[in-house]
């Protein structure tokens, strides 16, 4: 059974679109044939980061539309032979897309694919309804600061009463916590929330921290996903976090903690 | 009154629509004086006490009291000064056939005055038949909730609340009875909401935005630093509300 993973945070610029990139990538890198979905209709930036903007031809749009077939929309990825992109149309908006659409488009990429991972716009409106609606599992993108940890919380509380499991009683989405753009050294000085603050507001299992860094940037205008940088913090956290979803027990890293708990700490530039 | 609904499912099969049996719980407005200026006071007086809980409320109004003794009233001016008060009249009661006709001129549906009257038992038949299920009883048994309650999320219960998970800022609980918080409480709680004066509520970590027992509330920035964070009950005394240590 395929499943289907979304990318949300009810913000924007906490870094969904980059997390989805990175974590396709990573469950594609590790054997998994994994396809992932731009829902930002509109204002389409998923190929940017996954460098294929200039491959695009038919978009998700007109797969839903029945102006194209899911093959020919489908962009393999240059680095892995197991990833494919469904980019977003850029000329068109967000009521574009229909739930039996979606519904259709998910169906069919389940046949063959092993994990869907959904690039959820901002915002709690249509787009980022339907990127949910279908989801199996949640990953819930999270800035440490306080209006980034409210919208999750609002978010999280959709993903419990407005998706297809809620709505037809199933088991819930099982809903991570990834707390991005994290400096441990801003934390200590007060001006950020602690990995233990947010714990306490959302109380959420926890995939994953990644750090602030450089190289998130570079990957982004280069056009490659982080996750492929394995020198790079970020990359690294996020090779932690394919590898805890996958069920893996790996020590959590880049969190300087008071107590010592979390362990180690890696260089953070 | 009651009525119940569905969650409204947006995103739905391909039939274009369904017909659900739902069930609400709609205040009902009892009116026993026709005087438009005393009901507007009235009203506001009321409504200040709880604006949220108003705030586009449904409202069904009552008129049996007042046809009962004969004072006329003009359903029209009525229904204009319950939407001046942010008020959505759903329906009329106990209206008589000119009160009736001039509602469904404005889209106001009639309800049965009879379901208002508090049952009374009708000379006990002597046969014993089986205790047959109790619809109060049902609505007034205590809602427990195990999942935290998130941002934006409402809850609303007919009877006594109990919830075992945190409730997030800017989520929103109500009960008509009490209210249990076994976790953080940092949004709003709303006890005794149909006007119950002796309804408490309790928490083991007061973090809340606004609590509120019958209409009277505080909000956060009123809540004194000796009882944040604290297990507490919250309870009307004397008109004032009362935090305390548990």
């Amino acid at each position: 059974m395929a499943r289907i993973i979304v990318v949300t945070s009810g913000k924007g610029g906490v870094g969904k679109t980059t997390t989805s990139a990175a974590i396709a990538m990573g469950l594609a890198k590790r054997g998994h044939k994994t396809a992932v979905i731009d829902f930002d209709v509109g204002l389409r930036n998923l190929d940017l980061i996954m460098g294929c903007e200039r491959r695009v031809v038919y978009d998700f749009v007109n797969v839903i539309n029945g102006e194209a077939t899911l093959n020919q929309a489908l962009i393999r990825d240059k680095h892995c032979n197991n990833l494919y992109i469904l980019p977003a149309s850029q000329t068109r908006d967000k009521d574009a897309l229909n739930a039996e659409g979606v519904g259709r488009v998910l169906e069919e990429l389940a046949k063959d694919f092993k994990y869907i991972v959904c690039d959820s716009p901002a915002g709690i409106e249509k787009g980022a309804h339907l990127a949910m609606y279908y989801a199996d599992d949640a990953f819930v993108v999270t800035n440490p600061e306080v209006s980034s940890v409210r919208d999750s919380d609002r978010m999280l509380g959709l993903l419990s009463s407005k998706s297809r499991r809620a709505e037809q009683s199933l088991e819930p989405i099982k809903e991570y916590l990834l707390l991005t753009r994290y400096s441990p050294d801003r934390v200590k000085l007060g001006e950020m929330l602690s990995v233990d603050d947010v714990q306490e507001i959302l109380s959420l299992h926890l995939l994953g921290v990644v750090p602030e860094s450089k190289s998130v940037l570079n990957a982004s205008n280069s056009g490659i996903p982080v996750i492929l940088d394995e020198k790079s913090d970020a990359g690294q956290a996020y090779m932690d976090i394919v590898g805890r979803y996958l069920g893996e027990d790996r020590p959590h890293r880049f969190i300087e903690e008071k107590k010592g708990l979390f362990g180690k700490l890696f260089g953070s530039k | 009154m009651r009525m119940s609904i569905d969650h409204q499912s947006v995103l739905s099969q391909p039939s274009a629509l369904e017909f659900k049996s739902s069930t609400f719980s709609v205040p009902v407005l009892v009116l026993s004086s026709n005087d438009m200026a005393d009901i507007a006071q009235h009203l506001q007086d009321k409504i200040q006490k709880a604006p949220e809980f108003f705030k586009n409320s449904p409202i069904v109004f009552d008129l049996q009291e007042l046809n009962r003794r004969n004072l006329e009233i003009d359903v029209d001016q009525l229904v204009d000064l319950l939407k001046q008060n942010g008020l959505l009249p759903i329906g009329v009661r106990g209206g008589n056939n000119a009160q009736n006709q001039t509602a469904l001129e404005l889209a106001i549906p009639l309800h049965s005055a009879q379901t208002s009257a508090p049952a009374k038992p009708q000379s006990p038949p002597k046969t014993v038949s089986p205790p047959a299920p109790e619809p109060a009883a049902l609505s007034t048994a205590a809602l427990l909730i195990t999942q935290p309650v998130r941002s934006g999320q409402r809850v609303y219960a007919h009877g006594d609340l109990v919830i075992l998970a945190q409730v997030s800022a800017g989520a929103e609980i109500m009960a008509e009875g009490n209210i249990h918080v076994y976790a953080p409480l940092r949004g709003r709680a709303l006890a005794g909401v149909q006007g119950d004066l002796d309804s408490r509520i309790f928490c083991f970590d007061l973090q809340a935005e606004l609590v509120s027992v019958a209409g009277h509330y505080k909000i956060s920035e009123d809540l004194d630093d000796s009882v944040r964070g604290k297990p507490v009950q919250i309870y009307l005394q004397e008109q004032s509300l009362i935090i305390k240590d548990l």
